[in-house]
């Protein structure tokens, strides 16, 4: 492997990695704090991902796309916990995982009805779909560069909201200690849902970005779920450090394995570290329960 | 007082299987041939069900790798196949195989492939508990898809079609009627062996584990090796469901083992209930006919049914077991 | 008499708080040991590090002369220590016979049998029953144990340790949420008892522990202050200040 093609792949992976901790973010706080295996969270991803394409493509404009696609995926995330999941916080993990998975059926068929079974196409904003030189030999795309910053930004962003702030200090204390989180009394309820709410946001941040470069269709939510599922389960459930070395670390494995191996297994290697880690640490690298 | 064990378990199982030995003959009757291969659709999923069932029901394990070893019984009667029309032998290590085409060995091949896989899977993910476990059953589930998918010379992605001729005991699996009467034929073999399971000392283990594990260690139980051979037992049914699958319709594919299969499985079980073990058999023929007549009616048939499955969460809480005993409680 | 559970200098803590802290017990041979002292004193926490649910921080658990300090809680009920809960620990679904008579099976060794139905099990139910009756509950036999009482869970958890058969039998506040009845019945259900097993009785209920015990060890914050005969400990001048004064 050449030097530049080493950047590439370290920077796609990176890419990747950041995009998987935008997501595992709100699957592992919901996780943590409400006790909810949430799989339908990578529906709101293919949302993220549909509501940009079509208005980005309406009015011409990527950015106005994004916009609404964040308020749309952060509304539905909350009409969600309210209207349904809130019920399933104190069920059995099988009524949550029939229940999302009802969802998934719900939202996969509904994009369907809407957008037709054909990807969409969902063109690069003008001005990011040509390349950067970065070195010599290596031009990078210019869209995948904003990735890697707008996730970095916001992963930032979310991290010092979390750990630096009154509300985050709460959330953590949710997601370690859920009598705690009970005990939080009368904000308890909003806390819920706007943990949800921004979960679902950054769900479908990730999927608008990855729209452009992957293909905008129904169905685009569950591997990428897949990939959170790990992350979350070899981060630790509940933990945003875990969730942050996880996700890159899956980030990293996924791209190097698709490219060094075959995309196949380089899709199998990423279960096989995972393997490994929970043998060796059942609860994640960053047990947040006891 | 709790009914007689006779007519609670037994005397479902027997109208089951009587029910199903019918279908042939109502059906040529109704000049329906197409139902019979519906029913064998019913049936083989069935069987998957109630394998999937002895740990999800009885276990407590809510597992999603159960299509994966579904679909690795099915490709190890297509691989089996394959080496056999192909004249190229299969090298397993310093082993080398002609391959085979007779499900007679096959399917006993299948089953057991399946419970090493299980076993495998097993000791890693027992390690952990509740929704770690079920994160861990997907992956490995999407593991094995995408070991399926890896395998080019079996048609990756595309899946596997068999060419050669497979046979059953001197019979002809593709024949509609020799599949059928296959298929029931290990479904009874199942539900026989699956009620004999659990009420017997390991069923009572396995029982008491999903209710209180603590309580089981206490009792000087290590609860650990007891759900691992659950898990193992009941991958070898599923193996041999996905072997007849593979057998019957001479094409196995990854989707067939897709996690999404996982989920389908499990809505059968709840779907019947958990608590007995031919409930499964009564949800994947729920789950099957539902999908047949959904899809008849509108080609946006998932729609429907996915709000038939949140529905079901939402009222059904715990299963149609947990109904029972709210209404009990009432 | 012999030694039958002894602790050796067992500490248990959690992150800076001590649970245990230097505790040396013994239990001899067929007595009827109760171990007092006021809420969060870490008796919970001592029963569960004998019975092997938490690993303490140092010190050594020796039972029947062997050291049982690393054996898993399995292992230590396969040889003789049979504990029942503070909070009532039965498994609801099955009936209070198949409670009893899960608890019989364990102590016959491994369960790895897959075909013959243990409800034919005639020797078994037998003494499942058997027990039942012991215990006052022969009228539950058939009852899913979710719709018990309370008083009858606490009686049934009873029922399952004495269906393990065990050399010592720990029993962590059995009388718990009991009403006045049930607990007077408890307390001759015990010293029934008293003559068959040897017993760590951790408990609240004085009248009871005083009528039950042939020695008390009283526990204070994690640490034991004092040991020996009722008499002795209703004369110690410490277990009255630090703990029986408060009653």
């Amino acid at each position: 492997m050449t030097l530049p093609l080493l950047i590439e792949q370290t920077l796609n992976g990176i890419q990747l990695g950041v995009m998987l901790f935008l997501m595992s973010a709100g699957l592992t706080l919901v996780f943590g704090i409400m006790n909810l295996i949430n799989l339908a969270h990578g529906s709101l991803y293919m949302l993220g991902a549909f509501v940009a394409a079509s208005v980005a493509s309406l009015t011409g404009y990527f950015v106005v796309g994004a916009i609404v696609a964040v308020i749309v995926t952060a509304a539905a995330g909350a009409l969600l916990e309210v209207a349904l999941l809130r019920r399933f916080y104190r069920r059995t993990h099988l009524d949550q995982v029939l229940v999302t998975f009802g969802l998934i059926l719900v939202f996969n068929e509904g994009a369907r009805q809407i957008w037709g079974g054909v990807p969409l196409r969902f063109s690069l904003p003008a001005g990011l779909d040509g390349s950067v030189h970065l070195w010599s030999g290596l031009d990078y795309p210019a869209f995948r560069l904003v990735i890697l910053g707008v996730g970095l930004v916001v992963g930032l962003l979310l991290y010092a909201v979390i750990m630096r702030t009154r509300i985050g200090m709460w959330v953590r204390a949710g997601a370690s200690n859920r009598t705690m989180a009970a005990a939080m009394g009368v904000n308890v309820e909003m806390i819920f849902i706007g943990v949800f709410a921004a979960g679902a946001a950054l769900a479908g941040l990730a999927g608008l970005m990855a729209g452009p470069i992957l293909a905008v269709q129904v169905g685009m939510g569950e591997p990428v779920l897949i990939l959170c599922l790990v992350v979350t389960v070899i981060g630790g459930i509940g933990s945003i450090n875990g969730a942050l070395v996880a996700a890159l670390a899956i980030g990293l494995i996924d791209t190097f394995g698709r490219v060094l191996l075959s995309p196949a297994l380089g899709s199998m290697a990423i279960f096989v570290a995972m393997a490994a880690i929970l043998a060796w640490r059942p609860k994640g690298l960053f047990p947040v329960h006891g | 007082m709790a009914k007689s064990p006779l007519i609670r378990d037994w005397l479902p199982i027997m109208l089951i299987l009587a029910v199903f030995a019918a279908v042939p003959s109502v059906a040529q009757a109704m000049g329906q041939p197409f139902a019979i291969k519906v029913a064998s659709r019913i049936l083989v999923f069935a069987i998957a069900a109630v394998g999937l069932n002895l740990v999800l029901g009885f276990g407590g394990m809510v597992s999603l790798l159960h299509a994966g070893l579904f679909g690795v019984g099915g490709y190890v009667v297509g691989i089996s196949s394959y080496h056999e029309f192909n004249g190229e032998a299969l090298m397993l290590g310093p082993v080398a195989w002609g391959g085979s085409g007779n499900l007679l060995i096959t399917l006993p091949l299948a089953a057991l492939t399946s419970a090493a896989v299980a076993s495998l899977m097993g000791v890693v993910s027992l390690r952990t508990s509740g929704s770690y476990f079920i994160m861990i059953t997907l992956a490995f589930n999407q593991m094995l898809f995408y070991l399926a998918v890896s395998l080019d010379r079996y048609g990756g992605e595309d899946g596997l079609q068999m060419l050669g001729t497979l046979n059953l005991a001197g019979f002809d699996p593709s024949k509609r009627l020799v599949y059928f009467y296959a298929a029931l034929s290990v479904l009874a073999v199942v539900l026989i062996f699956s009620q004999r399971l659990i009420g017997s000392r390991f069923g009572m283990v396995l029982r008491a584990t999903a209710q209180n594990e603590r309580r089981v260690k206490a009792l000087g139980i290590p609860p650990i090796r007891y759900k691992l051979a659950a898990v193992a037992i009941s991958g070898a049914i599923c193996g041999l469901a996905g072997g007849l699958l593979a057998g019957g319709t001479q094409f196995i594919s990854p989707a067939d083992m897709s996690w999404v299969r996982s989920g389908d499985l499990i809505v059968m079980c709840v779907l019947g209930g958990l608590g007995t073990v031919w409930g499964p058999v009564l949800g994947a023929a729920c789950f099957l006919l539902l999908e047949l007549g959904l899809s008849g009616l509108t080609n946006a048939w998932q729609l429907p049914f996915g709000l038939i499955v949140i529905g079901m969460a939402v009222y059904l809480n715990g299963g149609l077991v947990g109904l029972l005993r709210r209404v009990r409680a009432a | 008499m012999t030694v039958l559970l002894e602790t050796r200098n067992l500490v248990r803590r959690f992150g800076g708080l001590v649970a245990t802290g230097d505790v040396s017990l013994t239990v001899l041979a067929g007595e009827t040991h109760a171990l007092i002292g006021p809420n969060g004193a870490g008796k919970t926490t001592l029963i569960s590090q004998l019975q092997g649910e938490l690993m303490p921080s140092s010190g050594s658990i020796w039972f029947k002369g062997a050291d049982i300090t690393a054996l898993p809680s399995h292992r230590r009920a396969q040889i003789g220590l049979a504990r029942s809960f503070q909070i009532t620990s039965v498994l609801p679904d099955f009936t209070a016979l198949e409670n009893v008579r899960l608890a019989a099976q364990a102590r016959q060794g491994h369960s790895f049998r897959f075909w013959a139905q243990i409800a034919q099990d005639r020797a078994l139910n037998d003494e499942a029953r058997g027990i039942l009756v012991r215990v006052g509950l022969e009228a539950m036999t058939s009852v899913p144990a979710s719709v018990l009482s309370h008083g009858e869970r606490r009686q049934l958890e009873l029922a399952m340790a004495m269906a393990m058969r065990p050399a010592l039998l720990l029993l962590d506040e059995p009388m718990a949420g009991m009403g006045k009845m049930d607990g007077a019945k408890m307390t001759r259900l015990l010293a029934e008892l008293k003559s068959d097993y040897a017993m760590l009785l951790v408990e609240h209920d004085m009248e009871a522990v005083f009528a039950l015990a042939d020695r008390l060890s009283v526990l204070v914050q994690g640490r034991l202050i004092a040991t020996g005969t009722p008499a002795d400990i209703r004369a110690n001048a410490d277990v009255q200040a630090a703990y029986l004064g408060h009653h």
